[in-house]
């Protein structure tokens, strides 16, 4: 894949050219096979397979402790020290399980994207949003000043005030530095992005807000999302199929409405009655 | 959704059917510095009903409990328990408050101490009372835990677990009133099914009021008869549960609902 393979139609998804990598429409842009993630013995991650097609938006959801979140970690490379991976992460023509850090990080917040729940932790406290929205350009080769115009653009994009690029993380809301964090995931218009509980920590009207600013971006753009969450509402609302996860394996996968109305496994069922 | 207790039908009957057992007039509550945390607020909490406090970050629910169970006084209004004014008493004459009114808060580790042992967390509040190991072994059967748990620290504990130790010790003197103050936030979707089954559970068993304060709408939904809905330090709207959130008159309360839909709402409207 090179750059600039991921021209932005106006029209969204199916205007999108996936040319580069060699997959028509509704090919895998992803696809995770056999994927484990263990300390020793034990496996947090078992043997999990799906695949996402370009511009498909799918939750993957499961109590807490299931693996969700350490399959999205292992899909970006970012597994907590001590945990390895095994099996296979195809990202269009490329294997990420035991890529080089140099490969993964060229791909990180260029061709995967990501938006995690606490944003505090995920931003320089020391560094001005508007840098740090810029950097995640000019880390991938955006000359500083286009980057910063840029940046202008994209905080103006997640319905922040000019303003902010100034401002320091710690002088933001949580909602807004989720908003900073997601101006820079979209940055480089990531081909996936990926979401694990990003909206979690922040007040219900503030949630829904930045839910329908990620809807929005991914629609526009025709990102491949994969969206972790243990709010079901939330993953009926944006989107398409879902997948269970428990004990860190698959148990139970489709289109969103179909397992979360008549869920076949006893332990969606759990889930979706727990569901408020 | 089912298997809760109101399933999204509220049990408006029983509302309205005790006498007041706890009354809120006027309640202001400025800090140093001007900040007005309560302005104004009033409401009942019948005897045997729940009652929950719905808001988001800075609305003033929390200042709402510390009031409530007198660990604050409001520089303006009254608190009434039982009939009896509770908003200026000193320390020493609330004693039949602590008896009467407990609470479980959000986080059970940061309320447990970590040095105690579980049997004496709950027993704590009973001070030297005779036939505590006895009222222990009832409280650990009542929450659902192992009689051997008692044994243990906290920290050996799960978090659904822990917060089922804190409802021990808060049910351990016999409260009419448990407040439960973000009590499932921290929990798991699946625990806090669990926790909120069996508050409703134990709240049948013994009678308790309730009062929910919680920034989820889903929670308060299936736990509540009547519910306020708070915003900057006054309160919006409030009550029957059903009327509120099927038909809200305030704009806020109105984009409060709009952005928390329930599950079967999405479901529906994806047909």
């Amino acid at each position: 894949m090179t750059q600039g393979d991921y021209s932005q139609g106006p029209y969204g998804r199916v205007e999108r050219n996936y040319g580069a990598l060699g997959s028509t429409f509704g090919e895998a842009l992803v696809s995770v096979e056999g994927l484990t993630v263990a300390q020793g013995e034990r496996r947090f991650v078992d043997d999990v397979s799906f695949t996402l097609a370009p511009g498909e938006r799918v939750g993957l959801i499961g109590a807490s402790g299931s693996g969700k979140s350490l399959t999205a970690s292992a899909i970006m490379g970012l597994l907590p020290e001590g945990l390895t991976a095994s099996g296979s992460v195809r990202f269009g023509d490329r294997e990420l399980v035991g890529a080089s850090e140099r490969t993964l990080s060229r791909l990180r917040g260029k061709e995967l994207g990501m938006v995690f729940q606490e944003p505090m932790t995920a931003l320089n406290p020391a560094m001005r949003v508007g840098r740090q929205v810029a950097e995640a350009l000019t880390v991938h080769g955006t000359s500083r000043r286009e980057a910063t115009d840029r940046a202008r653009e994209l905080l103006d994009r997640v319905g922040l005030p000019e303003r902010t690029a100034r401002a320091y993380p710690h002088e933001l809301s949580g909602g807004q530095r989720q908003r900073v964090l997601l101006a820079a995931a979209l940055a480089n218009d990531p081909a996936l992005l990926l979401c694990d509980e990003p909206t979690t920590a922040l007040d219900v009207t503030v949630q829904a807000q930045v839910l329908e600013l990620i809807a929005e971006a991914v629609r526009e753009r025709g990102t491949t999302l994969l969206f972790i969450t243990h709010d079901l509402a939330v993953v009926a609302s944006v989107c398409e199929r879902v997948l269970v996860c428990r004990d860190g394996r698959i148990i139970e996968e489709g289109p969103v409405r179909a397992v979360l109305s008549e869920p076949e496994h006893e332990y969606t069922r759990r889930l979706v009655e727990a569901a408020l | 959704m089912t298997g809760g207790p109101n399933d999204g039908q509220t049990r408006t009957g029983t509302a309205t059917d005790g006498d007041v057992l706890v009354s809120v007039r006027d309640l202001e509550r400025t800090y140093r510095g001007g900040v007005e945390a309560l302005r104004g607020v009033s409401f009942d909490v019948r005897r045997g009903s729940r009652f929950g406090i719905v808001g988001e970050s800075g609305s003033g629910k929390s200042t709402v409990v510390r009031l409530l169970a007198a660990l604050d006084r409001p520089t303006g209004g009254s608190v009434t328990f039982d009939g009896t004014r509770i908003d200026h008493l000193r320390d020493r004459d609330l004693g039949f408050l602590r008896k009467r009114l407990q609470i479980v808060f959000q986080d059970p580790m940061g309320s447990l101490d970590p040095r105690m042992r579980v049997r004496d967390i709950i027993s704590e509040p009973l001070g030297r009372a005779r036939g505590r190991d006895e009222r222990v072994a009832e409280l650990l059967d009542a929450v659902g835990l192992p009689g051997d748990a008692g044994r243990k620290y906290p920290h050996q504990f799960s978090g659904g677990q822990r917060q089922r130790i804190s409802i021990a010790r808060a049910l351990a003197p016999r409260p009419e009133v448990l407040i439960a103050d973000e009590a499932v936030s921290a929990l798991d979707v699946l625990v806090r099914k669990q926790i909120l089954d069996l508050l409703d559970r134990l709240a049948g068993e013994f009678s308790l009021t309730m009062v929910f304060v919680s920034h989820d709408l889903g929670v308060v939904r299936r736990v509540c008869d009547e519910v306020a809905v708070m915003r900057r330090g006054e309160i919006v709207e409030q009550g029957p549960v059903a009327d509120v959130y099927d038909a809200p008159r305030s704009e806020y309360t109105r984009s409060l609902v709009a952005a928390a839909p329930r599950l079967e709402t999405v479901l529906s409207e994806k047909e």
